[in-house]
């Protein structure tokens, strides 16, 4: 299959553009990898949005709860096992890490499950009762985190063997960014594999351009619909810790402030598209850096210009997928 | 009917507010091609996508041999032998041939044997086997929605208008290809080239305005002018 390589060569092309502009090589390696960390942790939590919408056709703005909660859970493994994480030792940290990620993913898989019988089922093929039912889902959720984990930011320091910084020659790399480039990548390769290399990835592909001919062809639909949910649902709240573990806090909040740069996210790759999500979480995070340092003032406002570029040249994103 | 596979009888269909299908009845055949004319907006489209379930019977009853299907949920249908080729082919273009063929076989593989006829009547298959399915002509599309309703055995095919669009060279293939598939399946087919039902079809049932006003052979059909003047408000030697 002939693969569209002009959208992945926009991110090395972007970061070569960006080097006349930082002053020195050293600076600029280390806004590469920190861009390169953001957006494995926006990919992470953003993949599970695109696959649902352009499976199931639904606008979820509540897919920002299962990030918070999937924060929120991990905190609360990573506070029990407080002496793990302390500890000088990787393996000591890592076996308190696990749990909370696991933890993470279950809590906010649950959610994501109950979300879809409860909240979604009712309003399939209704965007706007869906923006409607879901902002309120994510209101709600936000306030439940209130009533169980109390309003207060939560302080989530990193693992002791991850805080601190790497030096390649002159340039800093920290060490927890690295840890999320290999999660980001490790993340990408299992759906890529699950996708590109199995039944069911060749039936969520099917089902992402065509549900009805799915149905047509003797698969139950809605079952897979359940499933990419959970398991988008589960992602979110994978990237919620790296994301909370990556600000060193949690707050109800953050899954909500993430909404904006996750929607403008698969609106660059592609509603749908999870190769295009994961180009376009490398673009937003890499500009978001660049622009951060070399014109703070413009930062904001970086990724909407990003977003509007990419539109001008690909209306449908930088990987469309072709709905029926 | 004592040998029908297919009877649908007083069948009604809304779809939003519209009462489209207004008490359909009719009969398929076993082992027969059954054409289902009609002018356009008769209802024809909204027939087929009703016996398969992708809309549901407000009223009346379809039967499947001697099952009753009205309210089968439409994976079931599948998985009872009835496929479906819609108007718009339904292909997936992102996926490639093989793997548009790959999801028909829901046993996991392609039967080899069948493959080598599905070959034989379209060889274009073959040729872009690992193409992206998005990236055939108009015709290989047609030519693959086939293949893949055909790729395990069926009982009923549901074809909805496998000419549409197509050139004339395209169209003798099909032709030739449906006469092969017709020999071991029975096939109901929505069609406006006139030349195709013709030469094709066993029975006929025209429609109008929702209803079935014609059930009978197609060489009864085709042999009568005013009668296809009456039906069709056209006659069938003008498509030759």
């Amino acid at each position: 299959m002939k693969t569209d390589w002009i959208p992945i060569a926009l991110v090395p092309v972007l970061a070569v553009a960006a080097l006349p502009l930082i002053p020195n090589t050293p600076t600029w390696v280390t806004l590469t990898v920190a861009g390169l960390a953001m957006g494995m942790m926006i990919f992470m939590m953003a993949s599970g949005l695109t696959l649902v919408f352009g499976l199931m056709d639904v606008m979820n703005f509540a897919h920002g709860a299962f990030i918070s909660v999937g924060a929120y859970a991990a905190a609360s493994v990573l506070i029990a096992m407080k002496g793990d994480m302390q500890a000088a030792s990787l393996a000591a940290n890592l076996s308190a890490m696990a749990p909370a990620l696991l933890a993470a993913m279950a809590l906010a898989g649950l959610l994501g499950w109950f979300f879809e019988r409860v909240v979604i089922r009712p309003v399939y093929g209704d965007h706007l009762k869906q923006i409607l039912v879901t902002m309120g889902g994510l209101i709600v959720v936000e306030q439940l985190i209130h009533v169980v984990w109390g309003p207060d930011i939560i302080p989530l320091p990193r693992p002791a063997t991850l805080t601190g910084s790497v030096l390649f020659g002159d340039a800093a790399i920290e060490r927890y960014r690295m840890l999320a480039v290999l999660v980001g990548l490790a993340v990408f390769a299992a759906m890529w594999l699950v996708l590109g290399r199995t039944k069911l990835g060749l039936l969520i592909r099917a089902g992402v351009e065509n549900t009805e001919m799915v149905e047509s062809l003797g698969y139950r639909i809605r079952r897979l619909f359940v499933g990419v949910f959970v398991a988008g649902s589960a992602l979110a709240g994978l990237g919620g810790v790296m994301w909370a573990m990556y600000q060193e806090s949690v707050s109800a909040g953050m899954g909500m402030q993430m909404m904006v740069v996750i929607f403008i996210v698969i609106i660059i790759g592609g509603l749908g598209s999870v190769g295009g999500c994961f180009v376009g979480a490398l673009l937003v995070g890499l500009m978001a850096n660049y622009i951060g340092y070399v014109a703070p003032k413009l930062a904001l406002g970086s990724n909407i210009l990003l977003m509007v570029l990419v539109l001008l040249w690909r209306p449908r994103g930088l990987y469309p997928v072709g709905k029926a | 009917m004592p040998d029908a596979l297919l009877a649908l009888e007083a069948v009604n269909t809304h779809i939003g507010q519209y009462h489209i299908l207004q008490g359909v009845s009719f009969s398929v055949p076993q082992n027969s091609l059954t054409m289902l004319l009609g002018r356009n907006g008769a209802g024809k489209t909204t027939c087929l996508r009703t016996i398969m379930g992708l809309w549901r019977a407000s009223a009346g009853s379809v039967k499947f041999g001697e099952k009753e299907i009205t309210r089968t949920p439409t994976p079931d249908l599948a998985r009872l032998g009835i496929a479906y080729v819609p108007e718009n082919m339904g292909i997936f273009a992102g996926l490639t041939v093989r793997e548009n063929m790959l999801l028909a076989a829901r046993g996991g593989a392609l039967d080899d044997k069948r493959l080598e006829w599905i070959f034989g009547l379209f060889p274009a298959m073959k040729k872009f086997w690992g193409s992206l399915a998005g990236n055939l002509s108009g015709g290989q599309k047609q030519m693959l929605a086939i293949s893949r309703a055909i790729a395990e055995p069926r009982r009923l095919l549901l074809v909805d208008e496998p000419t549409k669009g197509l050139a004339p060279a395209i169209i003798a293939a099909m032709i030739e290809a449906f006469r092969e598939v017709k020999r071991d399946a029975t096939l109901v087919v929505v069609e406006q080239n006139f030349h195709f039902a013709r030469t094709l079809g066993d029975a006929v049932a025209v429609m109008d305005s929702g209803r079935i006003v014609h059930t009978g052979t197609m060489s009864a059909l085709a042999a009568d002018e005013a009668m296809q003047q009456r039906l069709l408000g056209l006659s069938l030697d003008a498509h030759q």
